[in-house]
């Protein structure tokens, strides 16, 4: 009964749930039967919140047993990662410098989720403040990927990821400032989706690089991508950075999913899907070949400033980190040194001992770039070629509806693989990236496994604030395979 | 050694805090003087994942100011990040503007002795948040009150146009008086509400040479006395240090120095506390601000008479003295309440002697402005007409002044009801004259006799007029007939 129910995707469950056929209490307690059974393997969770889960589906059963509306996601077990506030729990960013912190508010996000009825079931862990490509950068805990315990699931949002392939959760929520959520998703074999920048409010998202940040969806299907994205989208009076509604209407993502889009024209960049590892540009090339087949047509095009993605990400948003990571300085809240001897020690000690090496890292990299007398050669450089990245996209966009390539140029790697060579470990962003940049929606749908029975996924790029024909796009490949119906090694 | 010949050169940073309803980047309630950290939120706290949102109308107040100060306002500006670390400041960054101030190249008029006054350029003019207080115990630990952080706090630059310590408190003072006639800041010097840091150096001839001597920044002045005093220590100071050391400026040997308010003299900082790059970049949480023509024109509509324009009007259409026309001016209430007596038929410079004399001091003792005094405009007119006419002497205007303060009578009621009206008759008083005089034959004949007892002794007569009387002869008449009895 309780795999049943796990094997059904949010919409199915929600509707269930909804008619009343199946009560949030029962999905509830699957899935923590569930994450009885499995987290101890997979480690993808930093919290969970058992009663308080139990008793929201209780309230979700008790209204539609009264009869009364319930929202888009009634009574559905999700997880948030544990970089977005919450007035429960802690909200760790993964960090010991805020292992202990408890924030009085809870992200919009959050409160849209619970607005829509879904049930919180637990915080995910994270590359520590999301910086990282492969969990392993946390604080506080190891996630594994679900479909090879020795591999990472990918990051910074590894956990949501791995929560969702593990059936832990019904869908999870994310957050992307270089491939956080779509690389974690292709390396888990789950859908994720980085929105257009300003779709969603990032207040109560604890900020890595402002300008690039944004929360998105972790789910099995392209359709469950659609019915979160309904739910968390949005204007938001306490985000500047989210756009109105007037110059960019929010629709229903979900009613027209199923209507693919005629006379579809797919750019593809060649010599830059060559970069990624045989098996993937195979599967790429598979996945390009359903779409030729359904009557697509491809066309080449060219993205000049492409290969400067990666330097002016690593200027931006460390530059932009240093500056947000800087009001953690055991003053105001989080982690103190115990016993400093003076003020310059609380902050130098506190920061020292509570941030992890790639946090600090990443500060020291964004304040030297900022760095009077260093800030044009660097900052106001990568600003420029953040510029000439938006102008290949606008460009690309006007010969074709969406751009397709790789999530990542490998499938998962092995656990410590790359964390000794930060270099490799930023390469693994080459692809993901430049969406970020640009501000762009973009999309990791699962397109096949490796050899080693890893996961691939297809990288889907549209403009800005055109993501329900991006659902749609990704959408005609998922209804014509079963890939994203397969279950990870961990739980089989 | 011989008097050197020198100009000081003096530019001034000012900081005044808007008196918007709540803060500049969150909605929490701008109050002063209350309980410690209990006027914050997680915004202004600088808790994690916490964004601001600008308030506009402090951006309307700081739009208003720059207008005043004939500044040109940008069309596009930005929010920039500075980053330092203070425990005051709890995000570690100030949210500042640094390369596209919301306005710049604008000037103040500041008004000098004898009516002249002084064109001061200003440099720019930007918003920012300001930060929070270090309570320092004596027990050897720290408080942070946080009430402050947040605080729209508008920072005016002047270009180094001054060339004395009077000059930089005229354009303080100036300028106080300013943001309060827009109603942009209680401008409270008690309170913190403006704050001041001159830049200071002298440039002394020296055998025909200009010598410049390195340039000081005086920190966190808080007062128009402190700010003028300090000025005036750094000029002397620097003076004997050029002629001691013979330091001249260079690049980089720019100090920064305190001000010891209890030993009044300027006093070095160290110089860790200045070695500081800012780091600043556009901060990425609010967006930049588009000024349309609509809202420019909206603002531009929303300002006054300045109160120099009005001064200086005074003087040339009322004929009042121009430190007459200072006090009417100092603010905007009382200018207005003087302008409304004016247009109600009072006589300028009786309406501005009642005010100056005896309104102001009114208003001082029950602590608020004359306008707030309860007393209609028309009633003082009238007040003012019945001096013009001498139905009332100037000192039973004061008399009949505080009674209209207390009351709701008019100025005629309470002259007739406290016997205030002047006896004018000419025959009723001519009776009262011969009396006296027949009464002082020896003072008759002193004023008679001429020389230098007559003035004196037709002073006495006068008084014994107004004696008899009870102080209600018109003091005019009483002398025209006095002249007339005794020639």
């Amino acid at each position: 009964m309780s795999d049943e129910l796990l094997d059904l995707n949010c919409k199915e469950l929600r509707d269930e749930i909804a008619a009343g056929r199946v009560k949030s209490n029962a999905a509830t307690e699957a899935v923590f039967e569930q994450i009885d059974n499995y987290e101890g393997k997979v480690g993808a969770f930093l919290s969970t919140f058992k009663k308080q889960a139990l008793a929201q589906a209780k309230q979700v059963d008790d209204k539609i047993a009264s009869g009364g509306p319930v929202g888009a996601l009634a009574g559905v077990p999700v997880a948030v990662k544990d970089n977005m506030c919450t007035t429960f729990g802690a909200t760790t960013c993964a960090s010991k410098i805020l292992e202990n912190f408890h924030a009085p508010y809870n992200a919009t996000v959050v409160e849209k989720l619970l607005a829509a009825d879904a049930v919180i079931v637990g915080k995910t862990n994270l590359d520590e403040f999301a910086m990282g490509s492969s969990t392993e950068n946390s604080g506080l805990k190891k996630t594994v990927n679900p479909w090879d315990p020795g591999r990472v699931p990918g990051g910074s949002s590894g956990g949501s990821a791995a929560a969702v392939a593990s059936r832990m959760c019904f869908a999870a929520l994310g957050s992307d400032t270089g491939g956080s959520i779509r690389q974690p998703a292709s390396f888990c074999g789950a859908v994720g989706l980085k929105p257009t920048y300003g779709r969603i409010s990032r207040f109560g998202l604890v900020a890595y690089g402002s300008s690039l940040d944004q929360i998105g969806p972790v789910t099995r299907t392209v359709a469950d991508t659609a019915l979160i994205l309904n739910v968390i989208t949005g204007h938001d009076q306490k985000d500047s950075t989210s756009v109105s509604e007037q110059i960019a209407p929010v629709c229903d993502y979900l009613e027209k999913i199923d209507e693919s889009p005629k006379g579809l024209k797919i750019g593809i960049v060649p010599q830059l899907n060559e970069g990624a590892e045989q098996n993937v540009q195979k599967a790429i090339g598979k996945a390009l070949e359903v779409y030729k087949n359904s009557g697509a047509e491809i066309i080449e095009i060219a993205m000049p400033h492409f290969d400067y993605a990666i330097a002016a990400y690593y200027l931006i948003a460390t530059a932009e980190a240093s500056s947000n990571l800087a009001r953690y300085d055991g003053v105001h809240y989080g982690y103190r040194t115990p016993r400093p001897n003076d003020y310059i020690e609380v902050y130098s000690k506190s920061r020292a001992e509570g941030f992890g090496g790639e946090v600090k890292r990443r500060i020291m990299l964004g304040t030297y770039a900022l760095s009077s007398g260093y800030y044009d050669a660097y900052y106001l450089k990568a600003l420029k070629v953040r510029n000439l990245i938006r102008g290949d996209f606008t460009k690309a966009f006007e010969s074709c509806d969406c751009v397709m390539m790789p999530v990542s140029p490998t499938t998962a790697f092995k656990i410590g693989e790359k964390i000794d060579d930060p270099l490799q470990m930023y390469l693994s962003d080459v692809y993901t990236i430049a969406a970020n940049l640009a501000g762009v929606p973009a999309i990791s749908v699962p397109c096949g496994f490796d050899g080693d029975n890893l996961p691939i996924g297809l990288q889907i790029l549209t403009p800005a604030f055109t993501e329900d024909k991006l659902l749609r796009i990704a959408r005609i490949y998922e209804s014509q395979n079963q890939w994203h119906l397969k279950k990870p090694a961990v739980i089989k | 050694m011989a008097q050197l010949q020198y100009k000081a050169i003096i530019g001034l940073e000012i900081h005044v805090h808007l008196c918007t309803e709540t803060k500049m980047f969150c909605a929490c309630a701008l109050e002063y003087g209350k309980q410690a950290n209990s006027r914050v939120c997680p915004v202004c706290l600088g808790m994690p994942g916490v964004l601001p949102v600008m308030n506009k109308q402090a951006f309307e107040y700081a739009m208003l100011t720059a207008l005043a100060l004939n500044c040109q306002i940008s069309r596009f500006t930005k929010w920039d990040r500075k980053s330092y670390y203070y425990p005051d400041l709890p995000k570690n960054y100030q949210i500042s503007q640094y390369d596209l101030p919301l306005s710049s190249n604008g000037f103040i008029e500041i008004p000098l002795e004898g009516g002249r006054t002084k064109k001061i350029r200003i440099i720019r003019v930007h918003l920012e948040e300001d930060a929070g207080k270090n309570l320092h115990s004596a027990k050897g630990y720290s408080q942070v009150d946080l009430n402050r952080a947040g605080t729209p706090l508008l920072e005016i630059v002047t270009e180094p146009d001054m060339s004395s310590p009077e000059e930089v408190r005229a354009l303080a003072v100036e300028l106080q008086r300013i943001v309060r006639y827009l109603g942009v800041s209680e401008a409270d010097m008690q309170k913190g509400h403006m704050r001041f840091e001159p830049n200071i150096n002298v440039v002394i001839d020296k055998d025909g040479k200009d010598c410049k001597t390195p340039i000081v920044e005086v920190k966190n002045l808080n007062s128009f006395r402190a700010l003028e005093r300090s000025v005036t220590y750094e000029v002397t100071r620097q003076l004997d240090e050029f002629a001691e050391t013979g330091l001249v400026m260079e690049m980089g040997n720019k100090t920064t120095r305190g001000w010891d308010d209890a030993n009044e003299k300027t006093v070095l900082q160290r110089e860790k506390e200045e070695a500081h790059d800012y780091r600043y970049f556009p901060d990425p949480d609010l967006v930049p601000v588009e000024v349309s023509d609509e809202w420019l024109e909206q603002i531009k509509s929303r300002l006054c008479e300045l109160p120099i324009k009005k001064q200086m009007r005074y003087v040339s259409e009322y004929g009042l003295s121009d430190y007459d026309a200072g006090v009417l001016t100092a603010e905007r209430p009382t200018a207005n309440f003087f302008e409304e007596v004016v247009k109600a038929g009072g006589e300028p410079k009786r309406v501005c002697n009642l005010l100056t004399q005896t309104g102001l001091r009114l208003a001082n003792e029950k602590g608020c402005s004359v306008a707030q005094l309860g007393i209609k405009p028309q009633d003082v007119a009238e007040l003012a007409k019945m001096v013009e006419a001498g139905r009332v002497s100037a000192s039973a205007s004061t008399t009949i002044f505080e009674k209209m303060v207390e009351t709701t009578k008019t100025p005629g009621d309470i002259a007739e009801e406290f016997n205030l009206v002047q006896k004018s008759d000419e025959g009723e008083l001519e009776k009262i004259v011969e009396q006296v005089l027949s009464e002082n034959p020896k003072a008759v004949d002193d004023v008679k006799s001429g020389g230098k007892k007559s003035k004196k002794a037709r002073g006495f007569l006068v008084g014994q007029v107004m004696q008899k009387t009870g102080g209600r002869a018109n003091p005019k008449v009483v002398s025209e007939i006095l002249a007339r009895k005794l020639t």
